[in-house]
This record gives C-alpha cells, structure tokens and sequence, in this order.
C-alpha cells in the first residue's frame, strides 16, 4: 500500500479520534454504481456516551422513495440530520454521487470538509422539519422567494413567480402574503415544502412533518406530499409514523432500532410479513395504538 | 427668571453638546454591542476570551474611573485622545460591553430551528445572520437596549471630568452665577425627561418595525376566523 495509490479516511468530529475507519479512495469510487446516489458507510454518530447511530451502512437510489420507520429514540431521524449536516459524524463516510460529504481529497488525504465543500454538497438536499422552522418575520411569499434569491442569486421577480408557482402548488397562493403566525399548522408545513422545493434539491428529507400538526390537518400535507411524489423523480427520505402513508408512498420501507437498521423491504412485504421479531413487535403496538397499516 | 434667560444661550450650548455626545457613544456603543454580542455567541474561541475579557473590565470599573485612564493616562502611554474622543470611546465601549450581553442573549433566545433552516437552506453565515438570526434578534434586544441608552444619557454629566461642558455642567455654571438652584436644576430636569422619552420613542418605533410577524393573540383569532 503506497500513499499515492491509496487514499485513508479521518473521522470527523472532535471526540472520535480513536475512530478512523481507513479503506482505498479509488476502489470505493468504482465501488459507486451509477445509480446509488446517497451511501452511508459505516456511520457512528455518538452524542457524549450515547451510541446513536453504530456500524449504519445504507444506500439510496436516485429517484427512491424511502421511508425510515421505528420507535423515538431509535435514530431514524438522526440519519437525516446528518445527511442534511445539521449533526456532525464520529466515524465512517457518506458518499453523494461518488462524492464525499463531510470529507474532502486534499494533498492524497481524505480530511475533514471545509465550509464551501459542505455548502457545495448541501445544495444538492432540502430539509422540511417536524416543527416547520419558516422565518416568523417573513410573509409566506418572502419565505419562499428570500432563499431563492440570496442564495442560488436568481432575480427577485423569477424567485417570486416560482414562489407563487409552488404556493399554488400547495394550494395557498391566496396565503402569500400572511405571515406564519396566521396560517394553521398544516398551512405552515405546506409553505415550507414549497420552500424547499424552490431551491431545486435533487434529495428531500422529511422528519416527521406531520406529527406536530391536529390530527384533521395531516391529511393536507400528505396530499402535498403524493402530489411531489407522482410529479417529480427527486429522491425522498422521509421519517414518519404514518405508517399507512409510508406503505402507500415509498419504494422501500427501513425499520429501524437501536441505531441499527433491524430489516428492510419493500412496504407489502415489510408491513405484511416482517421477518424480525422487532419489527413485528413494534408494528404490534402501532396497530393496538389505532393505526390501520 | 428674567436673569436666567440670558443664560440661555449657554445651557442650549451643553445640551448640544449633550446630544453630541450621546448620539456618537449611542453609535458607538451599538456597533461594539452587535460586534461583540455575535463574537461571544458564535465567535472563534481566542476572540471569545479577547472580547470576554473587554467585557469584565468595562462591566468591572466604574465609567468615572474609565474616563480618566482615557484621557489622563492614556497619553502617558503615548495616545492622545482629545477630550470628546476620550468621552465617546469611553462611555461608547461601558455601555457596549453590557450591550453585547443583551445581544448575546438576544441571539440565544432565538430558536434552533431557525438556525437549521438556514444550513438546510444553505445560507451563507453573513446571509444567515443577516436576514434571518438578527431581525429576529433585534425584536428582543430593543427593550433592554433602550434602558441601556437611557442610562448611557444619564451617565454623560460624568463627562465634565475630562474638561467638556455639557448640559450640567453649564447648569452649574449658571447656578452659580445666579444662584437660583431651583429655576435651573428644574430646567435640565425637564430637558434630560424629554431627551430620554425621545430616546424611548425611538426605540418602540423600532420595536413596533421589527415585530412583523410576531405571534399575537390578534393574528391568530384572525387566522382562525379566516
């Protein structure tokens, strides 16, 4: 093994040092198939001494739609945050179409990611949040058109014409011009999908986004949501616990428990006739909690 | 009475140099507050502890003594500083170092969902503050900071000490050519009641402007209604 040749991975982040996971550069790139767009490999994430995410290996294909599923606690929203670089990682790569995202090559070393390329890679992903996070002193409009503008620079007339554009797609162009405090729950989420779609992202994570909403207003969003499915070939992340919706909608369904991925499948199979006993237990108390899968 | 109008001229003479110096510090004080609130919320760790460290001086020592390290010791040292420089810098950086805490305050109060919207959003750190964590933070900063104006008003007299004649200062200068104590202290008693009610109605314009969108009992009865 010659340094030229061979390329080795630092672990990101402070405290995990003691963790550096080495493999060759060049065969991982070949090892990238074509149609894998996100692969995680060999993810730890650890908050202090709470092992979040152990030994987590997972690919997506460009265009899937994937639901991650599981009890709180069990790390399922953690692997979009770090996906989305709202958390760093201890140990292990995450690779985007053959490119890594918290590491970059410099001088023949694969080392920590500097602020452009983390900026280079996050605008390839969108993020809506179980708690919408739309800015409260910016109208609907301003929301969606703000980030257009400043950061992919397109001029204030096509960001505001593609803003309405979406806002009509989620049916609230009337709303354009409110502020969030006056829009319900699920209007708040329906205008921060749009927001992220409007900066184009090839990959849409979704964590929980309705489980802050009432019960009669999860529906609205959820129809937002078959809508980008049917229209577009974005790949799709999407934690939930609409487990009905999550069989409707996705590709492949990700039981997960523990910081580990317990099963996977394809939602008839995961649902109907899970092969581990977690997931038969966890779907136990999801359907005595009243949910129809 | 009569005697204290033609006095006039120099009690209008301090309260313009009143309003100099405080408008200036106020600045001053404003700018360091932001800076500095940013740096000690968010900053690289050396200037935290740089900026930490101004911050427990000016808050540590009185604004009196700060005066006369600027303007007497200070040259001493080989930096001059004229007297209005002395006096702006120096109640400039007191009130600013309490300021930056306000600022710091406001900047944590504001939630981290804000925060993660911005990295989802791929804001620039500039854009980020800039249009997002700072009008929210503003919102909540302007009440205190506009005790803390009213307070920097209050400590300008101080500023006689380095030779300036301000609106006290030219107030005892009257008193003592007149005598009459009660006509002139009542007069700037009521100028400094008018100075820091402008002071305050300036601040709740900006209040009023920085609260588009706060959430209100109103707002919401609207939404709901609708």
């Amino acid at each position: 093994m010659t340094g030229k040749t061979n390329l080795s991975i630092k672990a990101v982040g402070g405290t995990g040092s003691s963790q550096v996971a080495e493999f060759p550069y060049r065969e991982t790139r070949l090892a990238q198939s074509a149609d894998k767009q996100v692969e995680f490999r060999s993810i730890e994430k650890r908050y202090g001494h709470h092992q979040v995410l152990s030994d987590l290996s997972l690919s997506i294909k460009r265009g899937e739609k994937l639901s991650l599923i599981g009890p709180s606690g069990s790390g399922k929203t953690t692997v979009l945050r770090i996906l989305m670089t709202l958390e760093t990682i201890q140990g292990g790569s995450i690779w985007i179409d053959g490119k890594p995202l918290w590491h970059e090559e410099r001088n023949g070393q694969l080392v920590k990611a500097s602020q452009q390329h983390l900026r280079r890679q996050r605008a390839k992903i969108g993020m809506v949040f179980q708690h919408f996070n739309l800015f409260p002193h910016m109208t609907a409009l301003e929301n969606i058109s703000q980030p257009q503008r400043i950061v992919l620079g397109r001029p204030r007339v096509e960001a505001d014409v593609q803003a309405l554009e979406l806002l009509d797609m989620v049916g609230l162009r009337e709303r354009a011009h409110h502020y969030p405090a006056q829009l319900s729950g699920g209007q708040k989420q329906r205008v921060a999908i749009a927001r992220a779609l409007a900066m184009k992202p090839e990959i849409m994570l979704f964590d929980e986004i309705t489980s802050a909403l009432d019960p009669e207003l999860v529906e609205e969003v959820l129809n937002v949501l078959r809508e980008i499915g049917r229209t577009s070939d974005m790949t799709m992340l999407l934690v939930t616990h609409e487990m009905t919706f999550a069989k409707e909608f996705s590709d492949r369904v990700l039981f997960m428990d523990g910081g580990r991925i317990v099963e996977e499948g394809e939602p008839d199979q995961l649902f109907s006739a899970p092969t581990q006993d977690r997931t038969r237990s966890f779907l136990r108390k999801i359907i005595a909690a009243g949910q129809r899968i | 009475m009569s005697q204290l109008y033609s006095f006039l001229p120099m009690l209008l003479q301090g309260l313009v140099t009143t309003i100099q110096i405080t408008v200036v510090a106020a600045v001053i004080a404003t700018v360091v507050a932001t800076v500095c609130g940013v740096i000690r919320y968010s900053g690289w760790w050396p200037l935290r502890a740089i900026v930490g460290i101004y911050i427990e001086i000016f808050r540590g020592t009185s604004c009196y003594v700060q005066l006369f390290w600027a303007f007497f010791v200070l040259p001493l040292l080989g930096v001059t500083l004229s007297p209005f420089a002395a006096a702006v810098v120096v109640i400039g950086l007191n009130v600013g170092s309490y300021g930056s805490e306000v600022v710091r305050g406001a900047l944590k109060a504001v939630p981290r969902g804000q925060w993660e919207a911005c990295v989802a959003l791929n804001y620039s750190t500039w854009h980020k503050y800039r249009y997002v964590i700072v009008p929210q933070a503003m919102r909540l900063a302007i009440a205190p900071m506009a005790n803390l104006m009213v307070d920097l008003l209050k400590i300008t007299p101080l500023v006689s000490l380095v030779t300036i004649s301000d609106l006290t200062y030219e107030a005892m200068v009257v008193r003592q050519q007149t005598g009459n104590s009660f006509a002139t202290f009542l007069t700037i008693l009521v100028v400094y009641f008018v100075l820091s009610s402008a002071i305050i109605a300036v601040f709740r314009r900006l209040e009023i402007h920085f609260s588009r969108g706060a959430e209100t009992f109103a707002t919401n009865k609207e939404a709901a209604a609708t």
